[in-house]
Formats: C-alpha cells, sequence, structure tokens
C-alpha cells in the first residue's frame, strides 16, 4: 500500500488543473434539459475534445489519453473541482464507451468512440419499458432479422436526455419465442431513423429530462447489434455495473457536494438551532470521504487486472442515499428558504433544491434500492431467494 | 380523562372531508397552478359557507366560538387533498389575531366584521416566516416589528413575489414601514400575541402535514396495488410493505401529540410551546419520509410531473419548514426539557392537573 501520489500522477493533476481553469465557462450553462442548454453542452464537450479530455482513459486512438482509473479519479476531483459543466453525454461515455471498449468489433469502436468523446454524437439509454422496469426481462420491444437489417417494434420509457439525444443504445427481444433474460439483444438505434417517435417526459422540476421511444418498424442496419445475437443480457449486466459500480457517479461529485454543504452550514453558524444538524453535516462529509475511498480502492483493484462483482451495489445504495442525505441536510440548513426557486435565492443557496429533487431519483433508477439490497442479500452474502 | 373527540366534531369533519374530497381534486389543483391568483374561487366559497374561516372568533365577536380542538381535524382533511388555499392559516392566525386586537383597539374593531363577513382579506406576517403566502390578494396586513403589531392598508406595503418550489404556492415579500399611527399594540402584549400567532400557525401546518403524510401513503399504497412487476403486485413485495409500513407507524405516533396540541392551545394558549413543538416536528418528520417513501415506491413515474404524487410532496417540504422548521421547535422542545423543575415524569404527559393545565 502506498497512499501518495506518484509525481507523475501529481504532473498529470497539474495539467487538468491548468486546462480548466483557461477552458471551463465563466458564466453556468443552461440546463441541459432545454433545446440551448443541450447545445451548449454539446459545444462544451467538443471543447474538451479538443484538449483530448472527453475521456481520458480511453486510448488515443478513439480520443481519449490511455489513462488508467486512478488518472480518471484524479481528473475527476480536479474536473468537480473547476466546477465544471455536468457531461451530457454521460450515457455514452460512462456507460456504453466501457461496453463497447469490451463487447464491440474493431469497426464499431472506431465507427463510435470517437464521435462519442467528441460530443458529436450525444447517446442515450433505452432498456426500461412500460411494462419492465425492476423487472428488465419483461422486455417485450422486438428487433427482428430481415435480410441484413433489424426491424423493430415496440416502446422505451424513461429514457434520459433522449429528447435531444442523437443515439439509443437499447436491448430487444430478437428472439419471438423467448422467455425473460434469454433471446434479447443489445442494438444500437439513430434516434432520426424514420418510424422513431420521441415524446418528452416531464421530470419533478418541470423539465423534460426524459422521454418515451416509439419503434414503428425502424429498420437498421445489422452492424448496430453489439456483441452476439441473445447476449444482450450479459452485456446489459456489464453494462449496468460499471454504472453501479465506478464510472457512472465519481466521487469527487460527493466530495464537492459535501464540501458545499459545510461551506453552506458555517455561512449559517449564528442561526442553527438544531443541534442534530452537526451531526449530519459531519456525517455527510465522513461518507462522502468513504465513498472515495472505497472507489480509489475498487480502482487499484481494476487496475491489477480486478473486476467488479456484487459489491457494486453497496456501492449504488451508498452514493445515492449519501445523495440525499446531504441535500436534506442543506435544505434543513436553510429552513424557510429552502423552498424558493433558485432565481429567488442568494449565491450560496443555489442549487440544492434543484439538487434535492434529482438526488431523490437516486434511490431508483441504476437499479432501485430494494432490488440492490436483495442482490447483496442474495448474491454477495449468500441468503436464501424469497 | 377522555382523549377522543366528539360525535359532533367527527361529523363535520366528516362532511368538511367529504366535501374537499369532492371539490379539492389532482385536476383542479393543477389548474390553479396556471392561474395568477393561485385560488379555486368555488371552493373558497364552499368553504366560507361552512363557517371554517370563522370558527375560532367568539361568538360574542360574531364568530362560532370554537375552538382548536374542533378545528384540527379539519385542518388534517385540507392536508389530506392538498388543498392549497391559505384558510387552515386564514382560520387559525388571522381571524383570531384580528379579533383578540379587536378588544381594545379601535381600527381593528371596525376592520373584524367586514373580515367575518368575507369582504376584506388580512394576511399576517411572522418574524417567523420570511414570506407571506397567498399575500398578493390581502387589502390589510397585520405585521410585526419586534414585539409591535402593527396595522397596515395594501396600499402602504410592497409586494414582491418570489417563487416557491411548490407551484401550489403564492409566496410574497412585504417591504413596509411602521409608524406610531400603524402600532396596534406592542410590549408584553405584542409579545404574548405574536406568541400565540405562531403556535396556533404551526398548529395548522401540523395538522396539515399528518394529512398530507396519509395522502401520500394513500396514494403510494394505491399504486403499489395496481402496479406489478415480475408477475406480482409491486405491494406484495415485502420492502415495498416495509417502506409504507415504517411511514404509518411514524404517523400513527405524530397524531396523538397533534392533537394534545390542539387541546392545550384550546385551554391554555399561553403555556403550549412545548405541546406544539413536540406536535409540529412528529408531524413533519412523519410527512418528510412519506414523501420519500411513497416517491420510492412510485419508481420513475413519481419523478415526473405528471404524476399528481407531487402536490402532496411539494406542499410537504414547504410546510414543514413553515411557522417554525424542525430545527426551530427542537429548540423549544430543549429548552423546555432542560428547565429547573420542568415538569417530567410519567404522571405529567397532560400537564400539572391540580389547578389549570401547565406545562411549567
Ligand atoms: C431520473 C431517472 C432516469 C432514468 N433514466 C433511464 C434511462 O436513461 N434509461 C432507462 O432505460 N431507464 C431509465 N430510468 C428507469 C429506471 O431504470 C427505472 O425507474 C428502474 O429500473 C425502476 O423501474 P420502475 O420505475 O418501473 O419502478 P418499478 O419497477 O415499478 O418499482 C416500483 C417500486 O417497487 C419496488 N420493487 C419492484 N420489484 C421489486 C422486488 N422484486 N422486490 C422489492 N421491491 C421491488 C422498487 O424498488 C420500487 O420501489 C430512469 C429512471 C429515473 C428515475
Amino acid at each position: 500500500m502506498d497512499l501518495s501520489y506518484t509525481p507523475d500522477e501529481q504532473a498529470f493533476r497539474a495539467e487538468v488543473r491548468s486546462w480548466l481553469e483557461t477552458h471551463v465557462p465563466k458564466t453556468p450553462l443552461a440546463s441541459f434539459d432545454t433545446e440551448a442548454g443541450f447545445e451548449q453542452h454539446r459545444e462544451w464537450e467538443k471543447t474538451l475534445a479538443s484538449g483530448n479530455w472527453g475521456m481520458v482513459t480511453w486510448p488515443e486512438a478513439y480520443g481519449g489519453r490511455g489513462c488508467n482509473l486512478i488518472e480518471w479519479l484524479i481528473f475527476e476531483e480536479e474536473y468537480y473541482r473547476a466546477g465544471a459543466p455536468g457531461r451530457v453525454n454521460q450515457n455514452g461515455i460512462f456507460l456504453l464507451g466501457p461496453t463497447l471498449m469490451e463487447y464491440g468489433t474493431p469497426e464499431q469502436k472506431a465507427r463510435y468512440l470517437t464521435k462519442m468523446a467528441s460530443g458529436e454524437e450525444i447517446w442515450a439509454q433505452g432498456w426500461s419499458e412500460p411494462g419492465a422496469g425492476s423487472d428488465m426481462a419483461a422486455i417485450r420491444s422486438t428487433a427482428r432479422r430481415e435480410g441484413d437489417e433489424y426491424v423493430i417494434n415496440g416502446q422505451k420509457i424513461w429514457s434520459t436526455r433522449a429528447v435531444y439525444a442523437d443515439w439509443v443504445f437499447c436491448i430487444f427481444r430478437t428472439d419471438p419465442d423467448s422467455e425473460r433474460h434469454k433471446g434479447l439483444s443489445f442494438i444500437f438505434v439513430p434516434l432520426d431513423a424514420p418510424g422513431v417517435t420521441v415524446r418528452p417526459i416531464r421530470q419533478l422540476d418541470g423539465l423534460p429530462g426524459f422521454a418515451e421511444i416509439f419503434f414503428d418498424d425502424v429498420r437498421v442496419p445489422a452492424d448496430n447489434l453489439l456483441g452476439d445475437e441473445g447476449q444482450g443480457w450479459r452485456i446489459a449486466m456489464a453494462t449496468a455495473g460499471f454504472e453501479r459500480g465506478l464510472m457512472l457517479r465519481s466521487p469527487a461529485r460527493y466530495k464537492n457536494t459535501a464540501k458545499r454543504l459545510l461551506e453552506l452550514y458555517r455561512s449559517r453558524d449564528n442561526d442553527i438551532l438544531d443541534l442534530s444538524i452537526e451531526d449530519a453535516v459531519v456525517r455527510c462529509y465522513l461518507d462522502a470521504e468513504a465513498y472515495a475511498l472505497s472507489t480509489y480502492q475498487t480502482a487499484s483493484r481494476l487496475v491489477a487486472g480486478g473486476s467488479i462483482g456484487a459489491e457494486a451495489s453497496c456501492n449504488k445504495i451508498f452514493w445515492s442515499e449519501l445523495d440525499v442525505l446531504m441535500h436534506e441536510t442543506a435544505l434543513r440548513l436553510l429552513g424557510p428558504q429552502a423552498e424558493l426557486i433558485d432565481a429567488d435565492q442568494p449565491p450560496e443557496a443555489q442549487g440544492w433544491q434543484d439538487g434535492f429533487l434529482f438526488s431523490l431519483a437516486g434511490p431508483i433508477y441504476a437499479g432501485s434500492n430494494e432490488i440492490q439490497r436483495n442482490i447483496i442479500a442474495e448474491r454477495m452474502l449468500g441468503m436464501p431467494r424469497a | 380523562m377522555d382523549f377522543s373527540f366528539s360525535e359532533e366534531q367527527l361529523e363535520f369533519h366528516n362532511a368538511v372531508a367529504s366535501m374537499l374530497r369532492n371539490e379539492v381534486t389532482p385536476e383542479r389543483i393543477r389548474a390553479r397552478w396556471d392561474t395568477e391568483s393561485g385560488a379555486d374561487a368555488e371552493v373558497e366559497k364552499q368553504i366560507a359557507e361552512m363557517g371554517i374561516p370563522i370558527m375560532l372568533v367568539p361568538e360574542e365577536q360574531g364568530g362560532l366560538g370554537l375552538t382548536a380542538v374542533d378545528i384540527v381535524l379539519i385542518a388534517e382533511a385540507a392536508g389530506q387533498v392538498a388543498l392549497p388555499e391559505s384558510i387552515i392559516n386564514d382560520a387559525l392566525v388571522c381571524a383570531p389575531l384580528l379579533a383578540e386586537l379587536a378588544l381594545d383597539n379601535e381600527r381593528c374593531a371596525q376592520l373584524l366584521p367586514q373580515l367575518l363577513a368575507g369582504k376584506i382579506r388580512l394576511g399576517v406576517g411572522h418574524l417567523i416566516n420570511p414570506y407571506i403566502n397567498f399575500g398578493a390578494d390581502r387589502d390589510w396586513f397585520i405585521l410585526p416589528q419586534g414585539d409591535e403589531v402593527h396595522l397596515v392598508a395594501r396600499d402602504e406595503v410592497m409586494l414582491t413575489p418570489v417563487g416557491s418550489v411548490d407551484p401550489s404556492r403564492r409566496l410574497v415579500r412585504v417591504d413596509w414601514t411602521a409608524s406610531e399611527k400603524s402600532c396596534v399594540a406592542s410590549g408584553n402584549y405584542g409579545a404574548k400575541l405574536w406568541r400565540a400567532a405562531l403556535n396556533r400557525g404551526a398548529l395548522g401546518a401540523a395538522a396539515q402535514l399528518a394529512g398530507l403524510a396519509q395522502g401520500m401513503i394513500e396514494r403510494a399504497v394505491n399504486y403499489s396495488m395496481d402496479r406489478e412487476q415480475f408477475g406480482k403486485a409491486i405491494g406484495s413485495f415485502q420492502a415495498v410493505k416495509h417502506l409504507m409500513a415504517d411511514c404509518a407507524t411514524r404517523l400513527e405516533f405524530a397524531r396523538p401529540p397533534l392533537y394534545r396540541s390542539a387541546y392545550t392551545v384550546s385551554v391554555a394558549a399561553e403555556r403550549a410551546d412545548y405541546a406544539i413543538s413536540h406536535a409540529k416536528v412528529a408531524t413533519g418528520e412523519a410527512a418528510l419520509l412519506a414523501a420519500r417513501n411513497a416517491m420510492q415506491v412510485h419508481g420513475a413515474m413519481g419523478y415526473t410531473w405528471e404524476c399528481d404524487l407531487q402536490i402532496w410532496m411539494k406542499h410537504a417540504w414547504a410546510l414543514d419548514k413553515a411557522w417554525g422548521d424542525a430545527g426551530f421547535h427542537k429548540n423549544r422542545v430543549h429548552q423546555w426539557l432542560l428547565r429547573e423543575g420542568a415538569l417530567t415524569g410519567p404522571e405529567y404527559s397532560f400537564g400539572r392537573q391540580d389547578e389549570e393545565l401547565s406545562y411549567a
């Protein structure tokens, strides 16, 4: 064990910091759930790509820097420290990217990864269906093979950023006689293909952060299949592992929120009447720290050739519940002022209300926390199934 | 000792609750969101016809002469349907405050009959609340300056709307200047009025929070019976059941403190701080937990604008911090518990019984 950054890692941090200092937009971008905001964020992705910062862990050939996961964590720390914009292409770069790297053909990698890293193509994830939420194996949308094409019919729902995105990666039933986990396949669909209809769904904050996608005899080339036909479930579980276990929520995000929470606490010191708030603030910081340490440990294991297992479910519960606690605590600190919309809040109070709403979705998406607890009990602890 | 509501109280509650269920639907609440006033005139009219706004004004002054115990279930019913209008606040805070002031202030005495007749609307500011809900449609304001109580007309104040996360609310900030002329009470008397107003306001918020919690639990339970995953209603999964059972348990132990606080306010208003604060903390926690777990049971559906659950959740988040947030009320409980000679111990759940009811 050696818990110090190497000179190379320190040099890397310095390089990231100085690049971000000159490039991060001085005024915050509009929400990426608005049309204008989405394009601003796409521009920012292009700016990142211009410095080869789109996805540092990818090979240089695809617009990356060939960094390892420790360097990725350092990059993320600097990214949050600099207050840089949210990643509009997170479904692509954090979820699909690593999956493509593992299961894609060389042609697919060349075709998709570069444009993903450059922000030219923004991706949405299309797995859930109205009847297939927690029970994802109940997927009914179909892709039927016809010559060199798949013909797709059905409906996806809750697809984040799909309102303005360019592509969606989906799971469809390719074997009409199959049941449950079998006969599913992982297929890419351009959202401007004939027969695709995207219907925005407004979220708790009133903005169309996700969408329903309808497929009516949509034709895509058979090359849009990732991995083998019928292998969709296995590939999806690998993606879900990245989602829950590592990439979707880097620890820097929570350390940054915990830091802002401490600042808010200090700014309110004089009018705090509830002693338990101090306890909550401290607990938030310790948990954010624990999450960071745990991620460094996981990253070290992966760098040494290990893999992510059922403990990814612990991770997902930990970050999602921490996020709720941090935002609840901030709103308690704000007291009667907490309910105000950002436009009417002083600077130190901005962002908490919106962040709170979004934190409530954390225990639901990426596999609900009830499902994660079942996985931990059954697969990690070996307890009997219900 | 009889810790139960009377036949009459329950009947009145049933009548009001059934009217509210019919008239205050999610569709009609959403229709209010698109309007500037945020109010439904028809609902306001029906509530006024039932006498709710004047319930707590003494009979000799033209009101119904009822007590906080009579109104607490009504306030809870308002919460259960997530009633947006400020009627509970008007009935518990505005009307009784003006009535009390009217006893020895001429200007207030002249206004009171107009308020009771529904000809004018009154807004009450309090140092604990930075804004006044539905302040824009008020003709008169009672506002604090330290312990002083001031009565000012609409054209003497400047109102600035501020946005709330709860689309059912219509907050305004009030800027104004106190004058000798506008002062209607001061000193200890003023302080006493403000404290009583706070306790009644907190009682109204607490009762609505209990109703909101109940409303959210009902919605989530119903949803869990309709929604199927893995070939079963999600309500049949133990994890989902437990989410709801936890909410029910919290609420079960928030209501008795709520009802005790209504009683204390009605018989010993000056010594109700502790009981009120207990009720506000307990109902606030019950409502926040219900919001969190009801949302969880709804899955992604609960995170949409279309899902009506948001009407209840957002109202609960706002009311939890109105009329004193959990920090303020826990602090009052601390002060009470830690003071010399506090009446703690098994025999004191209802205060001192030998003389007048008292917690101090
Ligand atoms: C903000 C947000 C963004 C999202 N983005 C995407 C996206 O980009 N792409 C995509 O495909 N999907 C996305 N989703 C959907 C997400 O994956 C689903 O919401 C999630 O899988 C849960 O499914 P559901 O919403 O249908 O809830 P349900 O499955 O109906 O669950 C409802 C409740 O029942 C519980 N439950 C269900 N089954 C069990 C069980 N067996 N045991 C115990 N409890 C159970 C759940 O835990 C939950 O509390 C998103 C969701 C949200 C909220």
